[in-house]
């Protein structure tokens, strides 16, 4: 029972990161068609503000609940620059932002390794998520199940947003077409900003939750982002509940395949499945459809 | 000028290419010197397939590290089992467990032929199993990108997770000999430079008749209309799929030199960084025009040894801010700078009114 259930729970747990790391990623790529390579060092700064927030409020109990919207803002700040200098020259050219955003990506490394110790910084969990759950029998630790709720909860603000407000009815109305939302007063510089700002503020969120669990040096973006566009892909573009459930299965597989080898191998078998899938669904698991030639 | 002497002009930027590499380079370098020049040039070997992949094609392969690691591990191991002589077994082997035997795969890279025929058939085999389930299934443009930076990462993670096969993190290294010839005589290490910078030549030489054939017409057709392309009857996944495996060879031929060359052989140099280093150059050079990746690529290489010894985090902040800048602003790249410049000269002052073309 043991070896089905802590794999189960783990990988839940592990999925819901990728999740929301990969629910930024959907909105800018899926909905924009902007490959931004620097989301993953947008994790890493959500990471660090959770980890100087930690440093500066010394009672590690309280922090991560202002380090949460503390890096959403830094994290969406950063991406509101990223798309206000680099991409807004080039929406029509989808392969040229993700070059440009690989150079972006190795300059916010490297200020990272200029700033920060090299070995790495470590965030303490805080005493209230420092417990174990016991569930079955298998003694599982309460931030794992942290990590989902706050997933969740990220997921229903989205799709609040995309669905109730009136931005989200303009993020929709731009996607579906650009020249006819701006004919209608659609203003769709201003859209394109703040999904922008949403999309990457996830990032900074998934950074903090992230940095409870792993450690945090300056590759902890290179680490997430390659999984975090994998499950993006495998979902479909600009369907939510195709990331939800890519996110899912790649972060339970990946718990499970590791029960049987080590953790790389199991990585690559997941990299080689979706690959493979990716052959038989080219379009990922959900997809609009479409009369367009792409 | 005639169209036929202009077709020709390649032709003799590739021989004064061939002249500065072959004759001036190993007439005025220190051995320390050339030795990273072939370095350079391993990495303009990828670059060319690079060009052709994407310049070209169209296809941005951000995972061309796999095809290099594919020819230098091959070339690792049998300068490895050379070091080790008749019978041995590579030192991490014995450290990982002493009385471990060789791994059955890696018996017959005891042969040199054996060797070569890999550098050349391993990369064939992936890049046409890989290219043709990419290509038929009409994946492309940025799936096509991140799906071979996966493949990449995967690759180094797997070459990373098993250490007693393929020394993991640490790689291959302390070769003492290449094909017989020991790596401690500099008139060896010059041999194996001229080795190098002519099968660079040499892939120059092959990138310039694919350009100027059928199927560089074909390719380029295939980038900027691929539905026309498939409407004349024509299947662009060949295309594509030649192009794609031109390149892989070119990269694994990059990176089996690269072994002797830099002596060691380790999953860093081709993970997911170093496939983005290598399209750096490209990028920058100019990924259409037949010189801009090897330029590009000789330039960043030279870029990132002097610059990077002196001030570690400055090249990369330099390199980073180029990327954009030129993907920004010249997505032709310096090779670019000359017609443009043209163009713009020709919209202060147009010469004649031309006929509307597509």
């Amino acid at each position: 029972m043991d070896s089905l259930i802590a794999p189960l729970l783990n990988g839940t747990a592990d999925g819901a990161l990728l999740l929301i790391a990969a629910l930024g990623l959907a909105l800018t790529f899926g909905q924009m068609g902007v490959i931004n390579m620097a989301h993953g060092e947008f994790l890493l700064a959500g990471a660090l503000t959770g980890y100087v927030i930690q440093q500066a409020i010394s009672s590690t109990n309280g922090s991560i609940l202002v380090a949460l919207p503390v890096a959403f803002v830094v994290a969406g700040l950063l991406g509101v620059a990223l798309e206000a200098t680099v991409i807004r020259w080039m929406y029509d050219r989808p392969l040229d932002t993700l070059l440009a955003t690989v150079g972006v990506a190795m300059i916010l490394r490297q200020v990272v390794l200029d700033t920060f110790p090299s070995q790495g910084v470590g965030v303490v969990t805080p005493d209230w998520l420092d417990h174990q759950l016991d569930v079955f029998g298998y003694e599982w630790p309460l931030r794992q199940l942290f990590t989902i709720v706050l997933a969740a909860a990220c997921l229903t603000a989205l799709a609040a947003l995309l669905k109730f407000t009136a931005f989200g009815r303009q993020i929709r109305a731009t996607v579906q077409n650009r020249a006819l939302a701006e004919t209608l007063g659609v203003s769709t510089r201003q859209v394109d900003r703040i999904t922008f700002f949403v999309g990457s503020g996830l990032a900074g969120v998934a950074g903090v939750a992230i940095s409870l669990i792993a450690a945090t040096d300056s590759t902890l973006g290179t680490k997430y982002i390659v999984s975090a566009f994998l499950v993006v892909v495998a979902g479909g573009l600009g369907q939510l509940k195709g990331t939800i459930i890519a996110a899912w299965v790649v972060g339970v597989s990946t718990a499970f395949f590791t029960q049987w080898t080590t953790g790389s191998i199991a990585q690559v078998i997941v990299f080689v499945l979706v690959v493979i899938f990716l052959q038989v669904r080219p379009q990922g698991l959900f997809t609009v459809r479409t009369r367009g030639l792409a | 000028m005639t169209t036929r002497l202009k077709s020709l002009l390649p032709l003799v930027g590739i021989a004064a290419l061939a002249i500065a590499l072959l004759v001036v380079a190993p007439a005025v370098l220190s051995d320390l010197r050339l030795n990273n020049l072939a370095k350079y040039c391993c990495w303009a070997m990828v670059a060319v397939g690079i060009g052709l992949v994407w310049g070209r094609g169209g296809m941005l392969v951000m995972g061309q590290g796999v095809f290099f690691a594919l020819g230098a591990y091959a070339m690792g191991m049998h300068m490895q089992l050379e070091s080790v002589g008749e019978g041995g077994i590579p030192t991490f082997m014995i450290l990982y467990d002493p009385l471990a035997p060789l791994p059955a795969f890696w018996e017959p890279f005891r042969s040199g032929a054996f060797t070569i025929a890999m550098i050349v058939v391993a990369p064939v085999v992936v890049a046409s199993v890989l290219g043709f389930a990419i290509f038929k299934r009409r994946v492309k443009g940025a799936y096509f990108a991140i799906l071979t930076q996966a493949l990449a990462v995967a690759l180094a993670t797997l070459i990373s997770g098993t250490i007693k096969y393929t020394g993991g993190d640490t790689g291959l290294s302390g070769f003492t000999s290449f094909f017989g010839y020991t790596l401690d005589d500099p008139l060896n290490r010059r041999l194996i430079f001229t080795i190098t910078a002519s099968l660079l030549v040499g892939c120059l030489v092959v990138a310039w008749q694919l350009y100027r054939s059928r199927f560089g017409e074909l390719l380029v057709a295939t980038r900027d209309a691929e539905e026309r392309v498939r409407f004349l009857g024509y299947d662009p996944a060949n295309v594509k799929l030649v192009a794609f495996v031109v390149a892989a060879v070119m990269a694994s031929i990059g990176g089996a030199m690269f072994v002797p060359i830099a002596g060691i052989m380790a999953p860093k140099s081709m993970d997911a960084a170093a496939s983005i280093f290598f399209i750096a150059g490209v990028a920058l050079g100019g990924r259409a025009a037949l010189f801009g990746p090897v330029l590009g690529a000789l330039a960043v290489g030279y870029g990132q040894s002097t610059l990077s010894e002196r001030w570690p985090g400055a090249w990369i902040y330099l390199l980073g801010l180029l990327f954009i800048v030129v993907t920004i602003a010249l997505p032709g790249g310096i090779a670019s700078l000359g017609s443009r410049g043209a163009a713009a000269l020709a919209r202060v002052r147009p010469p004649h009114r031309k006929a509307e073309s597509a």
